[in-house]
Formats: C-alpha cells, structure tokens, sequence
C-alpha cells in the first residue's frame, strides 16, 4: 500500500459511528504527512439508512471516491452491510466485518427478509474476511457504542500510520467524556487476532 | 498551516478570510452547514441569518451588497428556483461590494427531489459560474468570486455539488483581509429597474458579458495540465477529479469557471490533442457551447447525464471511446442485491402518530418536503404527493377542485416549509372557497437539514432569543375560521379532531404541537417493552414503521413473528402501545 494511494471503505447503518471513524482515520493519515480525501452522503439517507465513507490517502489524491474493486480494506460494522460492500474489496485486500445483525423495519413488517448466514457469504467472496466479535467487546467495555473505535484497532494493524497519532487523534475527537474508554477500545482491537 | 476541510467548511473559511461580512440562506442539503460553519466560528465578523426561504434570502444579500458588505446568498439548487425572480433583474443592477451566490446542486439526488444542473442559471442570467472540484478551490475562488463580482460589476455563483460540499480535504489556511467599501450611493438608473432604466442596463449585461469572455481566456481559474497528446480532456469540478485517476495520461483543460467558457483557450487546446473529450456530471452544458464554436469533441455520448459521475464511470465511456483498454476489475463485478434500508421516521418522531390516524381515516395525502415525506413508504404509505416546497397545499387546492377524487383530502406540510412558501398559499385556499384540512406538522424545528431555527422557534443564527410567529394565530389571520391544536402522541384525540375537519365544507386547519425528539434537544422517556404473554404477534405494531420495533426472532405457535423493542433507541412516545389490540406494549422497568 506505501506507494500510490491507499484506500479504505467504511461502512455501516446510521448510528454506528461510520462518519466519526472515518474522520478519525482521514486526520490521522494527514497527521502522517499524507494528502487525504474523505467523502460521504449526508441527509435523507442517514435516516436508519445505509452509510458508506470513502476514505483515500497517499502522495497525492484526486477523486474522493474508491473505484470500484480498488479497496485495500473494507472495514464493517454491520454483516449485511459487509455483504454488501465486499465486492469493493480488492482481490488481495481484506474484508473486516463486525460480528452484529442490525434488522431494518421492512424486514419486520415481511416485505424483506435479512441474507441468511451472511459472514460466510463474504468469506466466499473475500477468503481473507475476518469476522470480529467487535459489538460483543464493546458490551464488554461497557458502552455498545465502541464499536467503531475498535474496528479502528483492528484496521490498524493493517495501516502503516504510527500508533501515537492514532492516540492523539482519538483523545481529541472522541466524545468528551469517554477519551479514555475509546482507547481503551482502540487498544482492544490492535491486539485481536482471529 | 492546513486543515482537513470539507467544502462547505472551507468555502466557510474563505468568505471570512476574504472579508465577508454578510450571509443568509435557508437550509437545504447539500448547503446547510456553510452558515453554520460561519455563525459557529466566526460571529465576531460575519453576520449571518436564517432566511424563511432562498427569495427572501438573496434578496437581503442584495441588500446588504448594494449596503456595502461583501455578501453571500447561500442554498441548493432547487432554492435556486426560489431566488430565480431577483436572480435575474440583478444580474441587470450589479452589486455594490462584492456579492456570491452558492448554488449547491445535488446530482444523484442524495436529498433532493431533481438532479437540475445549475450552470443553466448562469447562461440564463448571463452572470459567472465558478466551479470548485476540492476543498482548497471552495476557499480560493471565494477570493476569485469577490474579485470578479467587484471589478465586472456582476453577481457571480458558485456552484457546489453534494461531492463537494461534503467531501474533505487538505486546505490552507490564512489571514482575514478587510476590504473597504464606501457603502451605498443613489442611482437609480442602476438600482431602480423600471422599464427605462432597465433597457439601459440590459446593453450593460451584455457588453459585460463579452468583457467577461475575455477574463475567462486570461484567468489562470482555467489551466491547462499538458500530458500525452493523443487524449486531450474538458472537464470541471468533480469530473476534473475522476477523470485525473480514470485516465491519468490524458492532457487536460480544467475549467474553473463554468461560464462563460473561454472558447479561444478551447479552440487551441482542441487543435493540439488527437481525440478530444468533455467529461461533465449532469447535463451537457460545455459540450453543447463547444459544439455550437464548431469544435469536434465527444461527451454524453460516452458519460451519461444521469446521476453522479464516479471514476468508474469515467473509465467505462473512455473504454467505450476505445482510448483506454480495461474498465473495472473481474472481482468487482458480482454485486451482491441485497436487502434495501430505505429511510425511515425516527424513533419517537410525532409526524408517525399524524401518519397512523390520516392512514385510519384512508384520506387523500398532499405531501411537501421535510422529514414526514418519509411517510409515502411502506409500511406507512399514505403520502400520495410531494413535488417542491410549498406545493402540498396548492395540491389539495386542485385535487379538490378537480372533484374527482372521492377521498377527503388533507395536505400535510411542516412549520418550516409552511413558513418558506405555505402561506400564500393557504391565503388561496381561503379566497377560493376550498374545503381541504391543512395540517401544520408543527416539530419547532427544521428538522430534515438538521435542525435549524427558523421564524416559529424564537432563537435566531446567531443565537439570539427572537419572536417567535405564533401559528395558530397566523392561520386565523389568513382568514381559516377553523384552526385547532392536538397532541400527535395522543391517537384519539389526533382521530377524533381531524374526523371532525375533514368533513367540514370548508379550510381548516390542524397544528401538531410537539417538538422533534432530535433537535434542538434529544428527547428520550423511559423505553416500552413486549410483554410476551400478551403479544399475539398480530403485526400491527411494526406497521407504525417504528426502527425502535423488529422481529425477537421467536414465533409462536402459528409461525408469527414476535416482536422485540430495542430500549436503546425507543423514546416511549407510546404509539405503538396505542396501537396494539392487546395492550401487550408497556413499560420497561428494568
């Protein structure tokens, strides 16, 4: 990934912290020197819809949109959102998916059911998937809204961005009050090895 | 030093640096966060103000501009439409300081109701269109936009799309310049556009316009990036960016300014590439005027007009030109369909308990734009209109006039909106007679932007305690005899009014009264639960289209599905509750 542009695609539902995991990564990767590019959708489809963040960094970045098939990592935090998205992936990337099921309404009311056994579709589609047990951690933690950060744990260990402006970034943009537990969380998820 | 800045941050950035002192917009996605950025960070220098809606908003700029102050009109693209009427006589006055017009267009309508390019208002009002492709340039040409304003005498736009407005990048950061500006002087040969007076200026704008072609060859805004030869490229704002990573051997003519175009820079960029391209998102507005100049060159032949351009698609019409030999990679090429998340109501949002009784009265439902627009999907379909802002009333008038629809017609259309462009025309449904029932979906908020104040809220942009209209009183004032207040939690009461109103021969009108559960202050009660010795698994609950409400997983002894209720997301607003047959929905004490 250290020449040319490294692009990562975070997805999710609203309310998962895809735009603040996003903007965690996009200032850190300009905290090491890169240009970087960030861009999502916001409005109508942040209502409980799907939210994806292109983010790309490198020596020098046009478009702020990932082509298709040219992610180096497709970060989850949702299954069927990494269904997905996983085609995005590129063949020698790796697909990270958080190990949670959030069910839409029209799924409910029967008009659409949710894919069946999806984490295994997407290590069909991307043999390297990991799937972290990220939700049930941060249950662990003590706040299920952790997710994001430690699946910014887990993205670390595949970025070669150094470990103290992660740290920084996180203290600094992490909701006041919870700097500490984020860490802790980010912690967590650099040292999973499934 | 630099920032990592979205569009609208750093055009923000830019009209304080370069000496902005007046702004006023209504909110409209993509635009919104323009003058938020401004009332937020830089309140010590720029005035900025919520207008009811986009006329009224750059008529003020106007004002302020004529007044001396650099200013700026902010909105989206269909606000633009709004404004249209000023838009077009003040291209005719020119500006007193400088004055910028942001028109934000939404191509792939992300959350808009058209994909309409705005660079035709440019060509219609013959004033400039500056196009930024990234961050940095929606600072710079803030400074490019004053200049020419001041020094051609014209209103200038810049147009911004959603991939702008929302994307972030590395921007540079300055000082604020201070400009001086006499302020304003009588002329009312330039300022009063009487027939007489406006003959003369016409002339003006047309000689500018000329004066205006010839910057446009001079402005370094239009560069040239000299590549290999064979493959030249047109292209502006974020399809300078694609079309730089679809095809990056190709020379390129980036232009900045969208209009006028600098024809005679084209003519000769045109004559030193071997195949020559316009890559443009929406509609061909270059390639028809490059086209019209005699210029051999091909564009929506190749990239389509609908929807967003991304680089993909900028390979794919290269492949189809047959310049580029592969589009995207074998492995990307299995999309998986999988199940849709449409947008939905929020937990606790009281549009759902207006749209669970007019569902129950089976009426016909003139929609508007806001957040209840969300009320025409399953499961709640029961909007069966929404075309602009304002339109939801004139609708009911006509349906109703129309006398072909045997249903009772309601139109449904929210404080904000009302305010922006309802009340003219719920002042013609009382002169004509109509007998529709308006409900004024009353959350004191605008809440589909993100919650901004507005005129009925009481606060101003910048923070100020305000008047607030007072609805009710309002509508009475319109002339309507027939104006009531309910509580949208409370179904019965929501029922039994509206009963009431709809069979009424006359306008009436029906005011919800409780506030968005987001904005200005999250609103959370104690969270329901299923009592699943009661629960029947009938359904009816995930009919009010609640997100808070999905399937536990378990079924009972018929299959059916057994509902759960997440009491992280559930406000206890109690409609569901209201709803179930069985009472099996009650308090989650634990």
């Amino acid at each position: 990934m250290k020449n040319g542009t490294t692009n990562i695609l975070i997805v999710g539902v609203g309310g998962q912290g895809v735009l603040l995991a996003s903007e965690i990564l996009t200032e850190v990767s300009k905290s090491n020197g890169f240009d970087a590019k960030k861009s999502e959708v916001h409005g109508m489809s942040q209502r409980g819809g799907v939210v994806s963040s292109h983010v790309r960094f490198g020596k020098k970045v046009f478009s702020p949109l990932i082509p298709k098939g040219e992610a180096d990592v497709v970060l989850a935090f949702e299954l069927a959102e990494g269904l997905r998205w996983a085609h995005q992936c590129k063949t020698n990337g790796v697909t990270i998916v958080n190990n949670q099921k959030i069910i839409p309404t029209i799924v409910s009311t029967g008009e659409f059911s949710y894919p069946d056994s999806p984490a295994d579709k997407i290590k069909k589609k991307n043999p390297g998937a990991r799937i972290i047990d990220a939700f049930e951690l941060a249950k662990e933690l003590g706040n299920s809204r952790l997710v994001n950060t430690i699946m910014l744990g887990v993205l670390s260990q595949y970025l070669d961005l150094e470990e103290e402006s992660w740290i920084t970034v996180i203290q600094r943009m992490a909701p006041k009050g919870t700097e500490e537990l984020n860490k802790k969380a980010f912690f967590e998820g650099k040292k999973l090895k499934n | 030093m630099e920032m990592l800045l979205s569009g609208n941050e750093a055009l923000a950035r830019g009209f304080y640096e370069y000496g902005g002192e007046f702004a006023s917009a209504y909110p409209g996605t993509p635009s919104t966060e323009i003058l938020q950025v401004m009332a937020n960070f830089f309140k010590e220098d720029i005035y900025s103000e919520w207008a009811p809606n986009e006329k009224v908003a750059l008529e003020t700029v106007v004002g302020a501009s004529y007044g001396g102050a650099r200013s700026i009109a902010v909105m989206k693209h269909v606000g633009l439409n709004v404004a249209a009427d000023p838009l077009l006589t003040l291209s005719y006055t020119g500006v007193g300081a400088g004055l910028i017009i942001i028109s934000a267009d939404d191509p792939s309508m992300h959350s808009s109701q058209n994909e309409q390019d705005n660079r035709y208002y440019g060509k219609l009002a013959s004033i400039p269109i500056l196009e930024p492709s990234d961050s940095q340039e929606a600072k710079d040409f803030v400074r490019d936009a004053f200049e020419i304003s001041e020094k051609f005498d014209t209103p200038v736009i810049i147009r911004l799309t959603t991939r702008i407005s929302h994307s972030k990048g590395l921007v540079r950061i300055g000082k604020r310049e201070t400009v001086v500006h006499p302020g304003f002087e009588r002329n009312v040969e330039k300022y009063v556009m009487v027939p007489a007076y406006a003959i003369k200026r016409h002339a003006i704008v047309i000689e500018r316009l000329e004066k205006l072609k010839e910057y446009a060859e001079e402005t370094n805004i239009n560069k040239i990036i000299w590549n290999d030869k064979k493959v030249g490229v047109i292209t502006g704002s974020i399809a300078y960016q694609h079309t730089r990573d679809a095809l990056p051997q190709a020379s390129v003519l980036k232009l900045g300014m969208g209009y006028p175009l600098p024809m005679n820079k084209i003519k000769k960029f045109a004559s030193e590439v071997d195949h020559l391209f316009v890559v443009e998102e929406l509609e061909p507005f270059y390639e028809e005027q490059i086209k019209g100049a005699g210029i051999e060159i091909e564009g929506k032949k190749y990239f389509p007009s609908l929807l967003e351009l991304n680089v993909d698609i900028v390979r794919k019409g290269f492949v189809d030109a047959g310049v580029m030999e592969t589009g995207i990679p074998d492995s990307a090429k299995t999309e998986e369909a999988i199940l849709p998340r449409p947008p939905v109501l929020c937990p606790g949002c009281p549009h759902r308990g207006i749209m669970v009784t007019l569902r129950k009265l089976k009426v016909f439902t003139t929609g508007d734009i806001g957040c209840y627009t969300l009320g025409a999907l399953p499961p709640l379909s029961q909007i069966d209109t929404c075309l602009c802002m304002g339109a939801s009333i004139g609708h009911a008038i006509g349906i109703e006039k129309a006398g072909k629809t045997k249903k009772k017609i309601v139109a449904i259309i929210g404080d904000s909106t009302f305010l922006h462009s309802g009340i003219t025309s719920l002042a013609s449904a009382v002169y004509n007679k109509s007998s529709i029932t308006v409900i004024i979906a009353d959350n004191r908020i605008t809440a589909m932007t993100g919650g901004q104040d507005n005129p009925a809220t009481s606060k101003t942009l910048m923070g100020e305690d305000t008047n607030a209209i007072d609805l009710p009183d309002l509508c009475k004032a319109l002339g309507v005899e027939h104006v009531k207040t309910v509580d949208p939690y409370n179904l019965d009461e929501t029922y039994d009014t509206l009963r009431e109103e709809i069979d009424r021969d006359a306008v009436s009108v029906v005011i919800t009264n409780r506030p968005c559960v987001l904005f200005p202050k999250k609103i959370k009660d104690k969270p329901l639960k299923i009592d699943t010795d009661k629960c029947i698994a009938c359904g009816i609950c995930f009919s009010v289209g609640c997100p808070a409400i999905f399937g536990s997983g378990a079924t009972n002894d018929k299959g059916k599905s057994i509902p759960t209720i997440d009491p992280a997301m559930c406000t206890g607003c109690g409609i569901c509750a209201k709803v179930c047959p069985t009472g099996a929905i009650i308090e989650d004490e634990s």
